[in-house]
């Protein structure tokens, strides 16, 4: 069938990610050896992965709708004060604390929307506000309830089991959510009507909406997701290394967009896709922890990742202009 | 004679103090193009906008089918078949022509949670509406809306409205960044649509294109309806004349010749 033809397969907004995926995976194998690719090797960096790979998906998604969310780099140690506060320092239920963790993402990612649609300011601006107010916030609150900047935590054996632990030593429960993530987002995204609207929004707001479109509320949807996946993966990382940090996030921010960026996303909206992200991510995670494979210096590592970033830009350009062009052969 | 699908009655615009609009009065009836004819800002793009449902009228009435109405949003208008195609038809490049077909109005298949947008009777929909207004090499509905040419933009543009039950279609300057042979197409399809029954409301400067298509013509001037003749009864040469404002060509050329005789101090050659 013509599906399987190199013209429709390249003509895929994750084509791109997957070559540099192979790319970087053939470059670690040769100057790292196959450890990297044994067990343990692979647990490195599909942890790295799974932590960024959650976010990363709601928040390319807002990426694709033509929005940005940077305020995920204080969702993040919110979450986890957030359970560490209330179950560690207070001692509640587990179930109380996973509520308020994601409701905290509800208002904030409600507030960001809510910015984003009624007013003009970009989002970039936005969420660079509630990155801001939301690390200042939880600063304080730790440090008025707590005393301290470090809370610990000790959560039940299940939900240790649920949200953090290590399986078989070493492979983090997160994975497993990050897989779940993914394969939900790949079906909402690419084979149901909601997918299409948030192209359209990435494409022309405007038109997207006289076509009856509920913009507002997709707008709104995808701030909630991007905030509450962040909130969740800072609950999780709580949960799992039994304490919470109030400066662990600020890294992510960078992280999450380069993998969006590398799995395809166009940064000016409309064109993208979840398994790009996805091979984004992991290609991300494997250049991030890769280097310690090799004989090289650590520091390297982020001279790679800047090149991929500026090559991937460059990539996308060539990659969605093939796309645009790409027409089927005459028989 | 049959009561017009759109009608507008003495029709005002103002954005504050400025005045774009003043009393226009246009009908168009099913299967009839209506021509608007215009020097850039003239106000055409302002008149539609009013139709469309962006603008709300300062005063005046507008009428569909002979019942007033009244537009608050660009939905509505659509709600009530009045489709407009703005001059670059269809604005998601990056989105498949399947999928852009059919935006806000995606086909869907199955059940509850797992209702999945049904891609293939999406694409094969589109694909065959617009091959039945003659764009034969359009045939991939996953092929992007950027791939197309302007013209084919256009024409899937006019299919989807037509596809979606429009009455009225607007075209504003639909062949205004068109070379030859891709205005000829979307000229073609004009009058596919018209002869489908649609009122066609046709914005354009270039005369020879309206008159292509026309059955009815309306020259705007600063705002105003300037001349409304039906089909047959101005030549080219006349309607040219009146949108540039009552000089006649021969006026401007003689303008021209004089402005370049004191120019260059020489006097202009009277034989070229
Ligand atoms: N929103 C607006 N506010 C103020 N003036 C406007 C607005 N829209 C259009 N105008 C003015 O109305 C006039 C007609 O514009 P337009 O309808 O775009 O003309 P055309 O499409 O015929 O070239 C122009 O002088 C323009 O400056
Ligand atoms: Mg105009």
């Amino acid at each position: 069938m013509t599906n399987l033809s190199i013209g429709n397969l390249l003509r895929r907004p994750e084509a791109g990610a997957f070559l540099g995926m192979l790319a970087v995976i053939l470059f670690f194998l040769v100057f790292g050896g196959v450890n990297f690719l044994k067990p343990a090797g692979i647990a490195s960096w599909l942890n790295v992965a799974a932590n960024i790979g959650i976010i990363a998906i709601p928040v390319g998604l807002l990426m694709i709708a033509g929005e940005l969310d940077i305020s995920i780099g204080s969702m993040i140690p919110a979450g986890s004060m957030i359970v560490a506060i209330l179950s560690g320092h207070y001692e509640l239920p587990m179930w109380i604390s996973i509520l308020a963790v994601l409701g905290f993402g509800a208002i904030i990612g409600t507030i960001n929307g809510l910015l984003v649609v009624r007013t003009a300011v970009p989002s970039l601006i936005v969420t660079l506000g509630t990155l801001f107010a939301v690390a200042g916030m939880v600063l304080g609150l730790s440090v008025l309830i707590t005393g301290t900047t470090s809370v610990a935590i000790k959560a039940p054996a299940l939900y240790k089991a649920i949200f953090g632990q290590f399986i078989g030593g070493t492979y983090q429960v997160l994975i497993l959510w990050w897989v779940a993530v993914s394969v939900v987002s790949v079906f909402y995204v690419h084979y149901t009507k909601y997918g299409n609207w948030i192209f359209a929004l990435g494409g022309d707001r405007e038109s997207a909406r006289n076509a009856g479109i509920p913009t507002t509320r997709v707008t709104i949807t995808l701030f909630i997701l991007s905030a509450c996946s962040a909130s969740f993966v800072g609950m999780c990382q709580a949960i799992l290394f039994n304490s919470a940090q109030v400066s662990a996030g600020m890294s992510y921010i960078f992280n999450v967009i380069i993998s969006v960026v590398v799995g395809g996303v166009v940064l000016t909206g409309g064109f993208g896709s979840v398994v790009g992200i996805v091979f984004g991510t992991i290609t991300f995670a494997v250049v991030n922890q890769g280097i310690y494979f090799t004989g090289f210096d650590r520091n390297w590592s982020s001279l790679i990742i800047g090149v991929m970033l500026l090559a991937a830009v460059l990539m996308n350009n060539t990659f969605r202009h093939m796309a645009l062009n790409y027409a089927p052969k005459k028989k | 004679m049959t009561t017009p699908v759109l009608e507008l009655r003495s029709v005002d615009k103002s954005f504050g103090p400025i005045d774009v609009l003043h009393k226009i009065s246009l009908k168009v009836r099913a299967g009839e193009v209506l021509c608007l004819l215009g020097d850039n800002g003239a106000g055409k793009s302002t008149l539609i906008k009013t139709l469309a449902g962006v603008h709300k009228p300062t005063r005046g009435q507008i009428l569909m089918d002979g019942k007033e109405v009244s537009f608050d949003r660009p939905r509505d208008a659509q709600d009530m078949g009045i489709a407009t195609v703005h001059q670059f038809g269809g604005t998601f490049p990056l989105m498949s022509i399947g999928r852009s077909f059919f935006v806000g109005a995606e086909p869907t298949k199955g059940w509850g949670p797992f209702k999945i947008y049904d891609r293939k009777k999406a694409n094969e929909i589109a694909v065959k509406a617009v091959q039945d207004f003659g764009i034969t090499r359009v045939d991939d509905g996953d092929r992007l809306i950027g791939g197309l040419s302007g013209g084919e933009r256009q024409s899937l543009a006019i299919a989807r409205a037509v596809h979606f039950g429009a009455r009225v279609l607007i075209l504003d300057e639909p062949t205004a960044a068109l070379g030859v042979k891709q205005a000829a197409h979307v000229l073609r399809i004009v009058k596919e649509a018209q002869r489908r029954g649609l009122a066609v409301i046709f914005i354009t400067h270039q005369v020879m294109h309206a008159m292509a298509v026309g059955d009815h013509f309306a020259v705007l001037i600063r705002g105003a309806v300037a001349a409304d003749f039906v089909k047959g009864q101005k030549s080219r040469e006349e309607i040219t004349d009146l949108m540039a404002g009552g000089e006649t060509m021969a006026d401007l050329e003689a303008q021209i010749s004089s402005d370049l005789a004191t120019a260059d101090g020489h006097p202009s050659p009277a034989t070229l």
